[in-house]
């Protein structure tokens, strides 16, 4: 970790000169206006101080001056604005071929699950030059996952999956912090991001346990709570809709709206049912929020199986393995 | 001009002593009404907070909140707005009485909108027990019985889905609804929650109008509205009436979702 | 001393608003809205240095990364206490409860607010809101941070939301009715011939104010009562178990607490207007644009709460909506600037303390502004947001704009207000002192923030030490200077020459009255010809 005394921080991801070079805009912009009205003041407040004879009359006030001073700053406030929309749409938008590394939080500790499966506390090793992205929930209350380094933030919440993705530039260790006040230790609730080429990566996970990913964990859980005796089968008989496929895609809701079946959708579809009900079949499925209450980690992995399952209930081969061995980047 | 301060305070037939900082009667009286509107107009931000919590809840579960809406009984609700409704009218009788110096009216006038409006919390009161009764007050402490809610019309109970549970996982057993429609218990619970604070709120409003009017009886029965000066009167009726046109946007929201035979 | 400030002979009215009478009941039960706003000055006060206090307090635990000084629960009750108390019992108070209840009545030529007893219930509410608050929270302490986040606050603090809650919730009437009084009493109370435009500026951003506590306030009550009702009672509105959702929590707040932003700081561009003027001896440029400038920002206030919430998780087209909207804001704000700066042209420019106060704060409020385009362009924001480049924004707002105008206003009506003059040396010595303690404290948070340092944090990362040294030294720099102002204006109390009633040669009602001013304000009833500028060479159809 860089200990040394600096003004400016590291920026390690791709989109973190991107936000430094619209930052490093607006701080010429405010040096130049702040600038422009103290010297100004200094010079109007001098010249035209009490003891200085000077010519005081005033010209009438002009209503021009007044539309110029309040249009002026409309192009620049306009640049501003697209240029942020531009940053900001490729902070909200992550590329196709994501990590997916999931992020439990609560207090006051971050609990990372890499997509292979292994597990950690407060550290997370990444590769460089992979985008990952973040699937994030909270266990408790509100906290918000910062790595200033990578100029990404994003609020942490109970009960709703939130995102963030980024790609590290520059092998080193970076903090990561809770930003969002979360209680007594909230400052205590930071850890450390170490970004690693892909090959050191793959030493590192190699490194330890064989693990099983998600998908493995969560068809486990599937089957504990026989969720396929309503959801597989196929027919007639099947009480639940076929979940293989669904993710990603176009649900009909029973009330005739569509809603696209993303990890909230499915989430809420298991801790509250009857939220939302898939048109064509009776509102019939009971709550499984007591399995979850404290085990965030068994819902995401059940919904990582729900995107990796085929039709008849087995894991499909990328999903088994998990993403990252196979297709991480030749750095 | 400049207004000499002997002038000031001196009452005449029109209006009642002007306090020592107005000019006038007449600017009393509109800083009076003004500053009741302004207080109004709060009192609209007040509420609007709550309906907007109900509209963005009720828009994530319109069916949960259509079913737990048909469960507050509409003949006390509707009995409730034209006993409310009435009241207003017979408070702005009142203010006519007032105005046109009618002492005797305006006592009875005053005495018929408390008296409707202790019918109004009577009934309020009676629903908020009933609900008691029915385990549908969603408090800490209190089972919050859905089963009420989600009971079928034709009375046949759902089927029961059993699941069995391993290891660390404890078993599930709970009644579902075959046919019904769609029912989610938390977002019941948030509609009872906003039932009981959105009403909850409009009765204290007429716990306060209640006590106001009550304070008015003693000074009306000595004619001190009726000599000229009617303001509080009418300043009291602009209270009873916004606490009036609360109830009309309440009563639909919260009784009448889903009461259209379709 | 200057010459304008020396014109003898005074004369000392025998009979003011302070000597009428003197018994204790004639001051905790006065209506007079003179006497309510020395009550309010007391108060806050008060209150101002316990909440400086407490910062002080975690200012000293910062001087060191590792958390030693304080526990972790006793740094986040501090910084607790340091934000409501400040936010909700100084800074919305300060300028429109002592300023502006003195002076707006004064100002507009009336014999008092529209509604006197109002006034003093304002008052109590205040006090009995802010004791009861303060006990809460020095003997038991709230650690949930100032903005009372759910599910946090509802459900998972262990300490005294509730009571606080409803000590804020008691305050919240007290801004209420303080902004309807002053309403009814502009629309209601001008004296003959005082039109709108003949209205001073600072009682039109009073207006401004006015609207927002009257349309914001109540969203808040409602909203601390909801918290209330479901950390009391449970129920459910903002508890994720349920399908409640949290973040339902924050849009309520904001929709009050970004227009409180603007209740804090719309009085402070009244007085700056007013204090410019009065020292170039010159009209206020633009006079117009900068009235309806601030009913723009008490408007356009209330439709950018969400700039608060980029990272909560909004959708991206909510938050472009309130990026846009967040960075218009900076045009009305803008022409104020201006229009100051245009005031100093051709005018007659003096330097006693208020007008270092004025030149202050236009400086720090140009670094504050502009610093809230940083946060309404969505990508900065999404880096700095809850660090500490926002602990300085705001601060550079709230304590280099709203405070220095309020003791900028405080020292230029203090002859007004009490009678006498302050001491000139010691005052502007004080004022290069705030602005240089504030700087220093300030300016660095900006640096740290873009760093990544996170808001409310106990311990830190070490390398971010000689920025938090710095910060600390500046706080104790900016202390001692808040106190100067409190002695040497004690001091004047008894000490101080005798004010003329119009020490500064200002125009306006207000200097047209005896220091201190009568009871009734003015012995005859004002008819008002003039806008509220009329400065010699002025052109007097331009003195509005």
């Amino acid at each position: 970790m860089d200990s040394d005394f600096a003004l400016f921080p590291k920026a390690a991801s791709t989109i973190a000169p991107r936000v430094d070079a619209l930052y490093v805009f607006l701080v010429w912009l405010t040096i130049i206006l702040t600038a422009l009205i103290a010297v100004l003041i200094v010079y109007y407040a001098v010249k035209y101080r009490r003891a200085n004879k000077v010519d005081r009359t005033r010209p009438a006030t002009s209503i021009w001056v007044e539309i110029v001073w309040i249009l002026a700053p409309l192009p620049i406030l306009l640049l501003i604005f697209f240029w942020g929309a531009e940053v900001f749409f490729a902070m909200a938008r992550p590329p196709a071929d994501t990590m997916e590394f999931t992020v439990v939080a609560k207090q006051w500790m971050w609990k990372f699950q890499h997509p292979t499966g292994q597990r950690e506390i407060d550290t997370l090793h990444i590769p460089l030059g992979r985008a990952i992205r973040f699937k994030m929930i909270s266990q408790d209350v509100i906290h918000s996952m910062f790595v200033p380094a990578f100029r990404v933030k994003q609020d942490v919440l109970p009960g709703r999956y939130t995102t963030l993705w980024f790609e590290a530039t520059e092998v080193g260790e970076y903090h990561l912090f809770c930003a969002e006040y979360c209680g007594t230790k909230h400052s205590a609730m930071r850890g450390t991001v170490t970004v690693m080429t892909a090959r050191d990566y793959q030493d590192w996970l190699s490194g330890g346990a064989d693990q099983e990913s998600p998908a493995v964990a969560g068809q486990k859980i599937f089957e504990q709570l026989r969720c396929g005796s309503c959801h597989l089968g196929g027919g007639s008989q099947q009480r639940g809709p076929a979940l293989h496929n669904v993710f990603g895609a176009p649900v009909k809701l029973s009330d005739g709206s569509t809603v696209v079946a993303d990890e909230n959708y499915l989430r809420e579809s298991i801790i509250r049912p009857q939220a939302r009900v898939v048109a064509g079949y009776q509102p019939i499925m009971p709550s499984y929020a007591v399995n979850f209450e404290t085990n965030e980690e068994g819902l995401l992995d059940l919904i990582a199986y729900l995107k990796a399952m085929n039709e008849d209930g087995s894991i499909t081969t990328e999903g088994a393995a998990g993403s990252a061995p196979d297709d991480t980047k030749k750095p | 001009m400049p207004i000499p301060e002997s002038t000031l305070t001196k009452p005449t037939d029109d209006h009642p002593p002007v306090a020592h900082h107005f000019d006038d009667w007449q600017q009393q009286s509109d800083a009076c009404l003004l500053g009741m509107w302004v207080f109004l107009v709060t009192e609209v931000m007040f509420f609007g907070g709550l309906f907007t919590a109900y509209m963005i809840y009720r828009a994530s579960a319109p069916e949960t909140f259509a079913v737990a809406s048909r469960h507050l009984n509409i003949w006390l609700g509707g009995t409730n707005t034209v006993v409310l409704l009435t009241s207003s009218f017979t408070m702005a009788l009142a203010v006519y009485a007032a105005n046109h110096r009618q002492a005797k009216n305006l006592m009875l006038f005053l005495v018929a909108t408390i008296v409707l409006g202790l019918t109004f919390m009577g009934i309020k009161a009676y629903e908020y027990w009933d609900k008691y009764q029915q385990g549908l007050v969603p408090i800490r402490g209190l089972e919050f019985e859905t089963g009420v809610l989600s009971e079928h019309d034709d009375g046949h109970n759902g089927e029961q889905i059993e699941v069995p549970g391993t290891g660390d996982q404890p078993s599930i057993s709970q009644q579902a609804v075959e046919h019904g429609p769609p029912f989610d218990r938390g977002k019941a619970q948030i509609f009872y929650g906003l039932y009981f604070v959105m009403t909850g709120v409009h009765f204290l409003h007429m716990v306060i109008g209640i006590v106001l009017l009550l304070l008015f009886l003693r000074p009306a029965a000595r004619g001190r509205f009726t000599g000229g000066d009617f303001l509080p009167v009418e300043l009291m009726g602009l209270y009873w009436h916004f606490v009036d046109i609360v109830w009309i946007f309440l009563f639909p929201l919260l009784y009448l979702i889903d009461r259209s035979p379709s | 001393m200057s010459t304008v400030l020396d014109q003898p002979p005074v004369t000392v009215p025998k009979i003011h608003y302070l000597n009428a009478r003197y018994n204790v009941a004639s001051w905790l039960l006065t209506v007079d809205h003179k006497r309510i706003a020395i009550l309010y000055l007391l108060t806050i006060t008060l209150f101002f240095f316990l909440g400086g206090a407490a910062a002080v307090l975690f200012r000293l635990e910062l001087m060191t990364p590792e958390g030693d000084l304080v526990q972790p629960e006793t740094y986040n009750k501090l910084f607790t206490l340091h934000g409501v108390i400040m936010i909700f019992f100084f800074l919305i108070p300060s300028i429109p409860a002592v300023l502006g209840n003195f002076l707006i009545p004064i100002m507009i030529g009336a014999r008092d607010l529209a509604f006197p007893r109002l006034n003093l219930l304002s008052w109590y509410l205040l006090l009995i809101g802010g004791l009861f608050t303060i006990w809460v929270m020095l003997v038991g302490g709230v650690d949930t941070g100032w903005t009372f986040y759910t599910p946090y606050s509802s459900t998972y603090s262990n300490t005294y939301v509730m009571a606080t809650g409803i000590g804020i919730f008691i305050t919240g009437f007290s801004s209420i009715l303080t902004g309807l009084n002053f309403i009814v009493t502009i629309h209601k109370m001008r004296a003959p011939g005082m039109t709108w435009y003949r209205l001073p500026l600072f009682v039109w951003s009073n207006y401004a104010t006015s609207l927002i506590m009257v349309l914001g306030t109540p969203v808040l009550a409602i909203t601390i009562l909801l918290v209330a009702l479901e950390r009391g009672l449970g129920i459910g509105i903002f508890d994720p178990k349920l399908g409640g959702d949290p973040v339902l929590f924050q849009h309520l707040f904001w929709f009050y607490s970004h227009p409180a932003v603007y209740i804090m700081v719309l009085p402070a561009f009244g007085v700056i207007s007013e204090l410019i003027a009065a020292f170039s001896r010159n009209r206020v440029f633009g006079y117009r644009f900068v009235a309806f400038a601030s009913l723009a920002i008490a408007v356009l206030g209330f439709l950018v709460w969400g700039h608060h919430m980029f990272v909560s998780g909004q959708s991206v087209n909510t938050g472009m909506v309130f990026s846009i909207l967040s960075l218009l804001i900076a045009i009305p704000s803008a022409i104020k600037v201006f229009n100051w700066t245009a005031t100093l042209y051709k005018g007659t420019v003096s330097f006693y303390t208020p007008m270092l106060y004025a030149l202050g704060f236009i400086g720090l409020f140009v670094i504050g502004g502009m610093t809230g385009l940083f946060l309404a362009c969505m990508p900065i924001d999404v880096h700095v947001h809850d660090t500490y480049f926002i602990v300085a924004h705001f601060h550079y707002i709230m304590v280099g704009g709203t405070v220095m105008a309020y003791l900028g206003g405080i020292h230029y009506w203090w002859p007004k207000i009490t009678g006498r003059l302050y001491p000139e040396g010691w005052a502007r010595f004080s004022a290069i002192l705030v602005f240089v303690g504030f700087n220093l404290t300030f300016f660095p948070q900006f640096v740290l923030g873009y760093l990544g340092m996170p808001r409310r944090y106990w311990a830190y990362p070490e390398e971010w030490q000689v920025l938090n040294v710095m910060s600390s030294a500046g706080a104790s720099i900016l202390g001692f200077a808040y106190i100067f102002p409190m002695l040497y204006l004690f001091w004047s109390l008894r000490y101080g020459k005798h004010a003329s009633a119009n020490p500064w040669d200002a125009r306006g009602l207000e200097w047209t009255t005896s220091s201190p001013p009568p009871t009734e304000n003015f012995p005859i009833t004002p008819i008002v010809t003039e806008g509220p500028y009329a400065y010699p060479g002025v052109n007097p159809h331009e003195t509005h």
